[in-house]
């Protein structure tokens, strides 16, 4: 049931949905006033919601157009974490993107939107700047023109999405193997196999503390990545 | 949960095949935040940012205004300082030589007044005593001849023979005074 199956509304869609509440609820609610002297909740928003315009945005696009990106980029960013996180809180224990259909989504939608951004501003020549790089000798182009269509245009969506759902879905299945492997091991009638469980549950909760981190962590990368293209994709002809 | 990964293991499910629902949820759920983000919290967040600068950046021109202004007023007092030095300068200067000026003046009058006053009085002795002269001789000569005219017994009126006898006797007293001064 969980993969390909299609069938009525699961636990998945409704913390997508909840997920897009939460995040909207949040930076509302923090940017509705917007005072000067921001109270604790507006400089909270402001925090997160400057971490995202000027750590990934303006360093990584960087000029004077970076801000147009901006929203896709924050976007990005609080839906993928807080998809994640959820995977860190007790009984909801579900990261959403260990569910494959969501990372194709969004590394689908990043996908879309960096090549329309490179056509765009060079136009068609830009499959040529993204594929023939400059200052090669002419005789390795033929080695190199399809190793950079490879890397660039088939294999980069495919890592994107997969890096996101692979690292939540091991993290889900770690824990979750942990928690189903105390839960088998205190059932035991044997008294030392019952006291195994208590190191298995010290590998859990560091396995946990792991996880947590992956979770923030892939978030970030995934939204470093989508800038880095983006960034590619506008300055096609100096790379 | 368990049951299902199990299960799904079992099964032969391949993990990389997506749910379509699932993918569409996902997709109608981003767009959803995205418009959210787009249209009120990144102009919200921008606004605010906006307006925070402009006062920051407003104040810092109005202080940097107020510094430049303090500034020039003490350079203007400064000169102002300098030009009333200068002028009092000027004016210390200009006292003293006039000062010098107006005593070389009195000097110079004075020298001036008491050479006309010694000249004056030299011209004065000098008429007097030609006036003194002139009449002595008259006046001793008309005594002088009737006197003599006394004493002779005859007139010595006639005036060219008077004079002569005058003369004469002014000629033997010159004479005699010069042989007395020898």
């Amino acid at each position: 049931m969980p993969w390909g199956a299609a069938d009525g509304f699961s636990k998945q869609m409704l913390l997508v949905i909840l997920s897009v509440v939460i995040i909207a609820a949040f930076f509302l609610m923090a940017a509705r006033k917007g005072q000067l002297v921001p109270g604790r909740l507006q400089f909270a928003g402001e925090a997160a919601y400057g971490f995202v315009r000027n750590g990934i945005g303006k360093d990584i696009i960087g000029g004077k157009d970076f801000m147009k990106y901006v929203p896709l980029l924050f976007s990005l960013f609080f839906f993928i974490l807080v998809n994640n996180i959820y995977g860190a809180i007790p009984l909801i224990q579900l990261p959403t993107f260990s569910h494959v259909g969501g990372a194709y989504v969004m590394a689908g939608i990043v996908y879309v939107t960096w090549i329309a951004i490179g056509i765009k501003k060079n136009g068609l020549k830009y499959f040529k700047l993204a594929t023939v790089p400059s200052g090669v000798p002419g005789y390795i182009l033929p080695i190199v023109i399809p190793i950079e269509i490879i890397s660039n245009f088939l294999v980069r969506p495919v890592t994107h999405s997969l890096r996101l759902f692979a690292t939540m879905l091991a993290g889900h299945l770690i824990v979750m193997i942990a928690g189903s492997g105390i839960e088998y091991l205190v059932t035991q009638e044997n008294l030392l196999l019952k006291g195994a469980s208590v190191l298995v549950l010290g590998g859990a909760i560091a396995m946990y503390m792991l996880e947590a981190l992956i979770m923030v962590l892939q978030a970030y990368v995934f939204t470093l990545l989508t800038a880095i293209y983006i960034e590619g994709a506008l300055h096609a002809d100096s790379h | 949960m368990n049951q299902l990964i199990i299960s799904a293991a079992t099964e032969g499910a391949n993990p990389l095949v997506p749910n379509p629902w699932e993918m569409l949820v996902v997709f109608a759920g981003f767009a959803v935040l995205m418009f959210i983000v787009v249209k009120y919290v990144v102009p919200m967040f921008e606004k605010t940012f906006a307006e925070r600068a402009e006062a920051i950046e407003g104040g810092i021109a109005k202080a940097e205004k107020a510094q430049a202004e303090a500034s020039a007023a003490l350079e203007e007092y400064k000169q102002q300082l300098t030009d009333a030095r200068a002028e009092a300068n000027r004016i210390r200067e200009e006292a003293r030589a006039e000062g010098a000026q107006i005593l070389a003046d009195l000097k110079e009058k004075a020298a001036v007044e008491s050479a006309r006053i010694t000249a004056q009085a030299h011209a004065a002795i000098q008429s007097e005593r030609q006036a003194a002269v002139v009449s002595l001789r008259t006046e001793v000569g008309t005594l002088a001849t009737t006197l003599a005219g006394r004493i002779v017994g005859e007139s010595l009126e006639d005036d060219a023979r008077s004079a002569r006898v005058v003369d004469r006797f002014l000629a033997d007293l010159e004479n005699q005074n010069a042989g007395a001064a020898k």
